[in-house]
């Protein structure tokens, strides 16, 4: 075994592209959590932006029109879950695996004359000057769009929900919806965006999977990667920044383990491979346990529904 | 409403469960296949289907095919297999070394359908099975590989650490060390026959350390995808993968099942067919075929490649030919003598050479 064998470099710019899919997902699920509502099919919206993504990117020759093509097609999905769950009021736990269960099998269905085909590429876009600083130039300023918009939109969110006037409302919906509507703020139209928003960003990043990782087309290729987005949106704490660096650990883990193994190392590869789940499993026990939830910066309306008053 | 709802939704439910149903066949003779993957992976599975497709042309109508996709190795398995034996299948092919124990708890329940299971080694008076010896095909993309790398490095994206993917290993490495003593073997096991996104980033980390040619002996084209992008060089597997990475693609290592099917379903129809048989084919038997080979492979290589290729199908050469040690040093084969069969098929060792471990 050699660890200089292991080009960090290398391994930082691929755990990134690994975790981006993560961090697009997880980002919308935050905005939706913040509002109140907890939506457990990021699963379902992520495969169907996958499929939806793939399908109008090998459709038009254009994988930047395929992405926005996903984010389309989980904003669509994701409405389906806003119908059920703010106007017919019904379980939000209950109706988001019923939506990762829908979204899986209405892409397996979809996506079935696609499978085996090439996709249009992303071309990666070197950041002029920044670029050429040695290690750091490659593990951070040599990706394609998508990965800075991830970049970007981390701060974005964390500049919405902390200094505007609209995240504040946002907040306030989601921490206690009955005085947000004694005060005159439209909570269901809020939760609605909200809801919105999340599922075009889930859409992305399943777009992310089939359009850029991969890049092709497969049953089932998010292969949990929308729990472990929901599971991320807890170990942040609700906090953007914290989301980023835990979506960077959760795909480090799995790049690390593979480049060990390539030098070599005698690591136990099942106990890693299972760590992120294992993690991911904990999270969603904590969630559902209420006193954990004050401690931690929980909305406090999080998973409950709005039953209008006057 | 709700009433109205519930009522819609059972009778939805009703409906495709009569649907799945109408899988009953009505031919003379009825043959079904499980795969673990879509027919569209262009790799293992896609080779299976066409196999089942050249029993649908061979037979006409008098045969008559189903097929389930995506069909996990657990108790999903031993269903589907239940539900074809319920709609009539005579004869059933389970395309993965992971059906073995539900197709032989199957077996069990239906003593009149024959069943085919490939890559096991399992058999009962219902229950043969078939492999093919994929080890002689990687006689030839290993030496292909030891000429073309140029860092000497040879990644290898592997599955499970079970026989066949031990002895793809140590079959790849001894023809590769043998056309370049220089070359080094990196391994990395992922744990899963197809899932694109972990065999896209085992490919890119065997990359960023330095390997140049990759071997793969996962399913499906994500591998070929990534090399063709990165420059370097991969042989597809199972099927030809060269619309995935025409500069990449040096050759590939195709599974001929097509044969072997036609000839165990005419032998059902025609009740010859016999349980508690092995077959393991290779080169010689068509049930390993080399690919096209990439027109930057140099012409002498091409040669060799053949040579190699054509001893193994006539029989005067063998993968594992002795002196070779196993790699903790022990000898293993004394000079001149070939590995048999029983070796082969358990094989839970590497050679000498191979860095790394074997997960338990």
């Amino acid at each position: 075994m050699d660890l200089s064998e292991i080009n960090f470099a290398v391994l930082v710019a691929s755990l990134i592209v690994a975790s981006t899919p993560l961090v697009l997902a997880a980002l919308g699920e935050l905005i939706v959590e913040k509002s109140g509502v907890l939506n457990l099919g990021v699963e379902g919206m992520m495969i169907i932006g996958a499929v939806a993504g793939f399908i109008v990117g090998v459709e038009t020759g254009s994988a930047y029109i395929g992405m926005m093509a996903a984010a389309v097609a989980g904003a669509l999905l994701s409405l389906l879950f806003a119908f059920i769950i703010l106007i017919m009021q019904a379980n939000q736990v209950a109706s988001g695996l019923a939506l990762t269960i829908f979204g899986l099998g209405i892409a397996a269905l979809m996506g079935h004359p696609y499978t085996g085909i090439k996709s249009p590429q992303i071309s990666t876009i070197s950041i002029p000057i920044l670029n050429e600083i040695p290690i750091l130039g490659t593990m951070f300023f040599q990706h394609d769009l998508i990965v800075y918009l991830s970049l970007i939109s981390v701060l974005m969110i964390w500049y919405f929900l902390t200094r505007m006037r609209a995240g504040l409302i946002l907040r306030s919906v989601g921490e206690d919806h009955d005085v947000a509507h004694s005060l005159g703020y439209r909570v269901i139209t809020i939760r609605f965006l909200a809801i919105t928003f999340g599922g075009a960003m889930a859409g992305v990043g399943g777009g992310y999977l089939s359009l850029v990782r991969v890049p092709q087309w497969t049953e089932g290729m998010t292969a949990g990667a929308g729990w472990i987005a929901l599971a991320l949106v807890v170990f942040s704490g609700w906090r953007p920044f914290r989301l980023l660096i835990g979506a960077y650990i959760f795909g480090g883990i799995t790049i690390l383990q593979l480049n060990l193994q390539a030098i070599g190392v005698n690591i136990n590869i099942a106990v890693l491979s299972m760590a992120p789940y294992l993690a991911t499993i904990l999270a969603l026990v904590l969630i559902s346990m209420s006193r954990f939830r004050g401690n931690r910066g929980a909305p406090g309306c999080l998973g409950i529904s709005f039953v209008k008053t006057v | 409403m709700k009433r109205v709802i519930k009522f819609l939704s059972a009778s939805f439910l009703f409906a495709v469960m009569a649907l799945s149903a109408n899988l009953a066949i009505s031919a003379d003779y009825k043959v079904g296949f499980i795969y673990i993957g879509p027919p569209g992976d262009h790799g293992w599975n896609y080779q299976h289907d066409v196999g089942r497709k050249a029993v649908d042309e061979a037979f006409g109508g008098k045969v008559e095919t189903v097929f389930q996709e995506n069909v996990p190795e657990s108790a999903d398995a031993e269903r589907v297999m239940t539900q074809m034996a319920l709609a009539g299948a005579d004869m059933i092919f389970a395309t993965s070394f992971g059906y073995m124990d539900p197709v032989i708890n199957v077996a069990k329940k239906f003593p009149k359908v024959k069943f085919e299971h490939a890559t096991g080694y399992k058999t009962a008076d219902n229950v043969s099975t078939y492999s093919a010896r994929f080890y002689e095909g990687r006689s030839v993309v290993g030496h292909i590989g030891g000429k073309m790398t140029k860092s000497n490095t040879i990644g290898y994206v592997a599955s499970f650490p079970i026989p066949e993917v031990v002895r793809g290993i140590n079959s790849a490495y001894l023809a590769a060390k043998k056309a370049n003593p220089n070359v080094e073997f990196k391994v990395i096991w992922i744990f899963t026959w197809y899932d694109p996104a972990k065999e896209a980033d085992a490919a890119k980390t065997l990359i960023s350390q330095g390997a140049d040619v990759i071997l793969q002996h996962v399913d499906s084209s994500a591998i070929m995808t990534v090399a063709e992008e990165a420059g370097v060089y991969a042989f597809g597997q199972a099927s030809d993968m060269s619309a995935f990475g025409p500069n990449a693609h040096l050759t590939a290592i195709i599974n001929g099942w097509a044969p072997y099917y036609v000839e165990k379903v005419k032998q059902g129809m025609a009740g010859t067919w016999k349980g508690g048989e092995q077959t393991f084919d290779g080169i010689g038997a068509g049930m390993v075929i080399i690919g096209d080979l990439n027109d930057k492979i140099p012409a002498s290589v091409k040669k060799e490649a053949m040579a190699i290729r054509d001893g193994i199908a006539s029989g005067t050469l063998h993968s594992f030919t002795g002196p070779i040690n196993k790699q903790d040093g022990s000898p293993w084969l004394k000079a001149g003598e070939t590995a048999d069969v029983g070796t082969l098929l358990g094989m839970n060792f590497y050679v000498e050479g191979i860095e790394g471990d074997i997960p338990k």
